[in-house]
């Protein structure tokens, strides 16, 4: 009823390709905007940051990178982790050996060269297909992680092996390092995340992303169309791994601050950015948000109503999370595929007739 | 072979020189051939179509032509050059566009979306200018936009536009994959059986747009079916094959009192 289309009326194509057709949803994102830009910084603080909205802001990026790969371009990927860290050594090594350069820079840069590793690791797509695919990035993972501890020039041959993102600013701000303020990396990971999500939206809606679907959907009719397939692939790698890339370098830089490779960007880093983009919705920039959103929440929620409420030893609610996570997946991908994105979608269609069954 | 000149046909349309050429094509699949030693032309305007019993590689000829299969022996001539052995895409690329017997669409994707694919071929924004989206992306997808639209309004399928295609009933998906090869603007058409599968009101209505099709925009068709009353009404020429052979080839008239041809199909004893 109050949710509706009708009367909204496209006189023009472009009008009919937007991003949010339906005013009302229109509204409401530019609500969002406002909220997150103007009012949410004024009340940031340590906890909120650290605990949900720089993981949220962070992992969104890898899961809509994640996302063009799985959900629009149907080639599996269990690389992430590794092509986080990709992002995040290349962020340490520019930052370390071209102090003087902006670190929004560097970390665009990072993006850079992760994609270049992503294309690099995309070429067995050409060959080999789903489950198989899965398990040659899955090699990329393994591959990147132990390339990363085992080579000291990465780590700059610090004894710990470990790297640690030294103090940068921006406008006089610091953005890393110890003497950050909340509201300034708040901003900082926004802004990246509100540039990933338009990218990625736009290239979805044209001639880029019909192609990436065009081979999800069927390869032989992708080919018969004209789509170069190994051009396709290699290009939803390519775009895939750069925001792939800078959510890693951003976890690195601006989250964590010090970082040891196979604890920060293992293999449960690959599954967990995954199920964000299963129980989001698979080919769904909405769904990315909606899945990084809900498992970054999960154990905030799980931990201030067991532990703090119910009153239960940590340990049982940590349990409890997987238990929870692993029960979802199987839901979801039973049930309801395209994820919470779907469920949203099925909830607009109903709306639109409520209270009034036909 | 034919004659060059163009010529009109009896209601109206102009029939150019030949566009494309078959020259002795062989096809084997290990011991098997599946197309043995044929030649024929499509020119330019015409309808053409390749009949011919179960297992006759009318198939396969169609995927000679598309690029799927390599032939062992023989040329492909297309627009006065000869053909180097090229992938499916590059094929489609040079302006080949095809249905398949058994549907090949876009099942995640809406109509529209599947039908805006038919024209990647005409999109040539690179990745950056679209990842701004405002200005020249923008601008081609409106423009291209454009052109579906028509033909949209074209296979009348306007009502079914934003529907994801996996929801659709077989002849519309019949329609809709029409619509897709339509979008490239080929200057060759190829039919894999549109008709197979549809009752009568279906396969009058896809008559009809096939014949629409090469009267309104003179696209260039060739088509595999069945159907030998439809074959006979819509193409201008007709080849026969027959276990991977030639066994006829010119107006449907001439094919159709071919002793070879009638033995095909009433059956007589091969040896």
């Amino acid at each position: 009823m109050f949710y509706r289309e009708a009367g909204d009326f496209k006189t023009t194509y472009a009008a009919d390709s937007q991003t949010f057709p339906i005013k009302f949803d229109r509204i409401g994102y530019y609500i969002a905007l406002i909220v997150a830009f103007c009012v949410l910084p004024f009340m940031m603080n340590d906890y909120l940051v650290n605990a949900i909205f720089l993981p949220f802001l962070i992992y969104a990026i890898a899961a809509i990178g994640l996302n063009i790969l799985v959900g629009y371009c149907g080639q599996v990927s269990l690389g992430t982790g590794g092509f986080m860290a990709v992002g995040a050594y290349a962020c340490y090594k520019l930052m370390t050996s071209f102090p003087e350069v902006n670190i929004f820079i560097h970390i665009v840069l990072a993006g850079g060269v992760t994609a270049l590793v992503g294309v690099l690791f995309g070429l067995p797509s050409l060959r080999i297909k789903g489950f198989y695919l899965a398990v040659a990035t899955l090699a990329a993972q393994f591959f990147l992680v132990w390339l990363f501890n085992r080579v000291p020039w990465f780590y700059n041959y610090s004894a710990s092996g470990q790297i640690s993102a030294p103090e940068r600013t921006l406008f006089g701000i610091a953005i890393t390092g110890p003497n950050t303020q909340p509201w300034a990396v708040y901003l900082f990971c926004l802004v990246f995340l509100v540039i990933s999500a338009l990218i990625a939206r736009n290239l979805t809606r044209g001639s880029v992303g019909r192609k990436w679907m065009a081979i999800r959907d069927m390869d032989i009719a992708a080919e018969i169309i004209g789509v170069d397939p190994l051009k396709a692939k290699l290009s939803a790698f390519a775009v895939s791994s750069f925001f792939v890339g800078i959510s890693g370098a951003l976890f690195f830089a601006v989250y964590l601050g010090a970082v040891e490779v196979g604890e920060a960007f293992g293999i449960q880093k690959s599954f967990l950015v995954l199920f964000m983009v299963i129980i989001g919705g698979l080919g769904s920039i909405f769904g990315s948000f909606a899945g990084a959103a809900f498992l970054v929440l999960l154990p905030v929620v799980l931990k201030l109503v067991g532990v703090d409420m119910l009153g239960w030893p940590t340990d049982i609610v940590a349990h409890f999370q997987l238990v929870i996570v692993g029960a979802l997946i199987i839901v979801f991908l039973i049930l309801e595929p395209h994820g919470l994105a779907q469920l949203w979608r099925i909830t607009k269609e109903k709306l639109r007739l409520w209270p009034f069954p036909h | 072979m034919s004659t060059q000149e163009s010529y009109v046909t009896a209601d109206g349309r102009t029939i150019g020189p030949t566009v494309m050429e078959m020259k002795n094509i062989t096809l084997r699949f290990g011991g098997v051939k599946a197309i043995t030693d044929i030649s024929f032309d499509i020119r330019e305007g015409e309808i053409r179509a390749i009949i011919g019993p179960n297992g006759a590689g009318k198939s396969s000829m169609l995927n000679v032509i598309s690029g799927f299969y390599i032939p062992q022996e023989g040329e492909v001539w297309y627009k006065g050059h000869k053909r180097p052995p090229m992938k499916p895409y590059e094929v489609a690329q040079q302006g080949i566009a095809r249905t398949f017997q058994n549907i090949a669409l876009f099942e995640g994707m809406t109509v529209l979306d599947n039908v805006m694919t038919g024209r990647l071929n005409h999109m040539k924004t690179g990745m950056l200018a679209q990842a701004i989206w405002k200005g020249k992306a923008e601008a081609e997808e409106v423009e291209n936009r454009e052109k579906v639209e028509k033909i949209i309004d074209f296979l009348e399928i306007q009502h079914i536009r934003k529907t994801p295609v996996a929801r659709l009933p077989y002849g519309l998906k019949k329609r809709v994959e029409l619509a897709r090869a339509l979008a490239a603007e080929p200057s060759i058409l190829l039919l894999d059986e549109p008709m197979a599968g549809m009752n009568v009101e279906e396969k009058e209505d896809m008559s009809r747009f096939i014949l629409d099709v090469n009267d309104e925009f003179g696209t260039t068709i060739a088509l595999i079916e069945h159907d030998m009353g439809v074959v006979m009404d819509l193409s201008d020429r007709v080849v026969v094959m027959d276990y991977g052979k030639k066994i006829g080839d010119g107006t449907p008239d001439e094919v159709r009192n071919n002793q070879d041809v009638i033995d095909a199909y009433l059956g007589v004893a091969h040896d």
